[in-house]
């Protein structure tokens, strides 16, 4: 039972930091959300090309994966994955790896915007 | 009609600022903090769930969880209420998965109205896309210098 609270006690802080690091730069840099976005996707794409976010993904579980530094880890590790088999699957392995999660998007969002009105738009 | 009292820029930005909220920054470190920690125990949970009674694990473990966050934060999205949640939360509503999943649908739905084609489904990708263009360019390169290097 404290394994259970240990992880999601893990879980929560180091996706809690990865969030407020965001805000910190939302905060004090001129750096607008989208461009956060990208690099900590980024971040996660390189951090995983040294082979070091999967230790944080070990730690911490959700806390590393949910976040969009997690999508960048996905994407480096199917193709890192993907390039033990081929040429070709080194190069498409990261679009594979993700494309549950693109896919999910689509698909639900197009459904959302055919039954939903808009309410508040996104900065 | 009264003469108006505000006369330069400056002046104006004063008046303006009277009116705006102050936004604490210190508070909204916590609140990033929380909310993005919170949504990443949720899904820490259906992660847990999913192991559990359906027996998925890996890849396939992972995949359904991320598809089940992005479900709820486009439902969220769909009823208004992830929009609320962004105001207070700032980065830890942006940052974790259903983020991602707001920022695809938010703009689907705004702009239904300018057409299906180049309205929803060309708006989508407002954000998402170039997160999907630099992760896939990023990923292929990451992908190729494993397959040279044999590593």
């Amino acid at each position: 039972m404290t394994d259970i609270i240990f992880t999601y006690l893990k879980a929560f802080t180091v996706g809690g930091l990865i969030c407020m690091i965001a805000q910190l730069l939302i905060n004090y840099t001129k750096i607008t959300a989208g461009k956060i976005l990208v690099s900590f996707m980024l971040a996660g794409v390189v951090l995983q090309a040294f082979g070091v976010y999967e230790y944080l993904v070990d730690f911490a579980g959700s806390g590393a994966t949910v976040p969009i530094s997690g999508f960048g880890y996905l994407l480096a590790n199917g193709a890192i994955k993907g390039a033990k088999e081929g040429l070709i699957e080194a190069i498409t392995g990261g679009f594979t790896a993700a494309s549950a999660g693109v896919t999910a998007a689509i698909i639900f969002s197009f459904i959302v915007a055919l039954i939903f009105k808009p309410r508040s738009k996104i900065n | 009609m009264t003469k108006n009292p505000i006369m330069t820029n400056e002046e104006y930005k004063e008046y303006v600022k009277r009116f705006m909220p102050k936004t604490n920054e210190k508070r909204s470190l916590l609140n990033s903090f929380l909310v993005g920690g919170f949504i990443c125990s949720i899904g820490q949970f259906i992660r847990y769930f999913f192991n559990l009674y359906l027996k998925l694990q890996g890849d396939s473990l992972a995949a359904a969880t991320s598809v089940v966050l992005i479900f709820l934060g486009v439902l969220l999205t769909g009823l208004g209420v992830y929009d609320r949640i962004g105001k207070h939360a700032g980065g830890g509503s942006i940052v974790p998965i259903t983020g991602f999943a707001n920022s695809v649908a938010s703009p689907a739905m705004e702009f239904v109205s300018e057409g299906y084609v180049y309205g929803m489904a060309a708006k989508m990708f407002v954000v998402a896309g170039p997160i999907i263009v630099f992760g896939v360019f990023s990923s292929a390169l990451v992908g190729l210098i494993y397959y040279i290097f044999g590593l």
